[in-house]
């Protein structure tokens, strides 16, 4: 996970000038996102993690913040436990 | 790097090159002098694949790689601007239902579109809100399991015949995506005529009035219809726009080489004054420069590149400001002739205009082009 959240924080630098944000901050809420940073960042999580991102994961819940983003690709790189 | 059509793409370019000068440029006076498309070029359209290129074929559709859609867009775009038009909306928003529709809404719509049984619409600009998508009025209000929505859209290509549109309302404040049906009670759709170029294009004004639309039409998810729904048609569209530009000024320069090969002044041919020669070179220079941009976008697609999206508003951006130029000068080598109707490049010259201003106005463009030159 924590390498997961670097190369999250390492793609939002390069988009971000203000790096005072936390893991748990709402990224939407400051203001970082515009719609084109919002497009590439969609298919950042899809390009760098090897995921495709759905129709059911549209949610801006899943893109506020760094822990939101990281719990997004969590859950779409683990295989579900069978019973 | 290896710049060269595949086998395929050339058979398919071959293809399309003769599709356009038999099928689609000789009605293209046609459909700008009656402010239409014909129905039988939309048919022929549809039957050639063009009206679901890139789609999968699990739903029906031609599965072209990029480079391939650039091609057709060029061909087609070289004999009709109107036509290639139809082809930009109807990909748009089927790529984009194909990427975030439900598995209902894609085997509902996309087969239709593919087809050409069905026609789609994108509506997303209203009279106040252009290049400010972002902050649109129409409103999606919530009714149980639907939503009634109200507002009003403007230029919204294919308008007049559309059967389903992708919408662009605010739902509790957020902008999101929803298919609303031609036949929705409360929608009326009013025709615009009167434009500058790509006549036959069928725009339209729709007026909402408390359009009832089942949240099972949602695409995507709430508040984040702008991003990435909206995105991914627009990203399609600026594609085909770029390519159908390039397409637009091959026409300019083709009938500038007929032209000036019979047009005599001073006891000789145009073709063989030094100033003619030089407009004319500068036009090809023109063509190859915005054509191999449209190339690097397609391959960079096609492979999934990072800068492909920056690549497609550059593409754009490159190709609608280059025939606008072209076209200039075209109309300028066939003087007063290129000036009335008996000439295609005064369509062409009316035509190409509006490359700057759709899917994204080149100052947009610019905007957010700049913004991958101050990334770290």
């Amino acid at each position: 996970m924590s390498d997961t959240k670097e190369r999250i924080r390492e793609f939002l630098s390069q988009h971000i000038r203000d790096n005072g944000y936390r893991d748990d901050d709402d990224l939407f809420a400051k203001g970082y996102v515009n719609s084109l940073f919002a497009m590439e960042l969609v298919l950042f999580v899809e390009k760098e993690f090897a995921l495709t991102v759905e129709n059911a994961d549209l949610d801006p819940d899943n893109f506020r913040s760094v822990d939101a983003i990281a719990g997004l690709i969590g859950r779409k790189t683990t295989p579900e436990t069978v019973e | 790097m290896k710049l060269q059509l595949t086998e395929e793409q050339a058979d398919r370019q071959a293809h399309f090159r003769e599709f356009a000068d038999s099928e689609i440029a000789p009605h293209a006076d046609r459909h700008d002098r009656e402010e239409r498309l014909s129905n039988e070029v939309i048919a022929k359209l549809a039957e050639q694949g063009c009206l679901g290129a890139m789609l999968s074929e699990a739903y029906d559709g031609h599965q072209m790689d990029a480079v391939s859609f650039g091609l057709v867009n060029e061909e087609i775009g070289r004999a009709c601007t109107a036509a290639r038009g139809l082809l930009t909306v109807q990909n748009m928003v089927v790529q984009s239902l194909e990427r975030w529709g439900s598995d209902a809404q894609k085997a509902q719509w996309l087969p239709d579109l593919a087809a050409g049984r069905k026609i789609a619409g994108f509506a997303l600009t209203e009279p106040e809100h252009g290049s400010d998508a972002g902050n649109i009025q129409t409103q999606a209000e919530r009714d149980g399991n639907s939503f009634l929505v109200t507002g009003h859209k403007k230029w919204i290509s294919y308008g007049q015949i559309a059967d389903v549109f992708l919408l662009f309302a605010r739902i509790d404040g957020q902008v999101s995506a929803l298919l609303l049906e031609r036949e929705t009670d409360g929608l009326s759709i009013e025709p615009m005529k009167g434009i500058l170029g790509a006549r036959g294009s069928m725009l339209a004004e729709l007026h909402l009035h408390r359009c009832a639309i089942p949240e099972t039409n949602l695409v995507g998810n709430v508040g984040f219809g702008l991003v990435p729904v909206a995105f991914t048609a627009l990203d399609v569209g600026r594609y085909s726009i770029a390519w159908g530009c390039v397409g637009l000024a091959q026409g300019c320069l083709d009938s500038s080489i007929k032209y000036t090969k019979s047009r005599k002044q001073f006891g000789t041919r145009l073709r063989d004054q030094q100033l003619i020669k030089r407009m004319i070179a500068d036009m090809m220079v023109d063509i190859a420069a915005a054509r191999l941009v449209c190339y690097q976008a397609g391959l960079l697609s096609e492979t999934d590149d990072r800068d492909a999206l920056k690549n497609m508003m550059i593409a754009k951006y490159v190709a609608s400001n280059m025939a606008v130029r072209v076209a200039g000068a075209a109309v300028q080598v066939h003087g007063a002739n290129g000036y009335s109707r008996d000439y295609p490049v005064e369509r062409f010259y009316r035509d190409a205009k509006i490359g700057q201003m759709i899917e994204g106005s080149n100052e947009m463009l610019q905007l957010m082009i700049s913004r991958y030159g101050y990334k770290k």
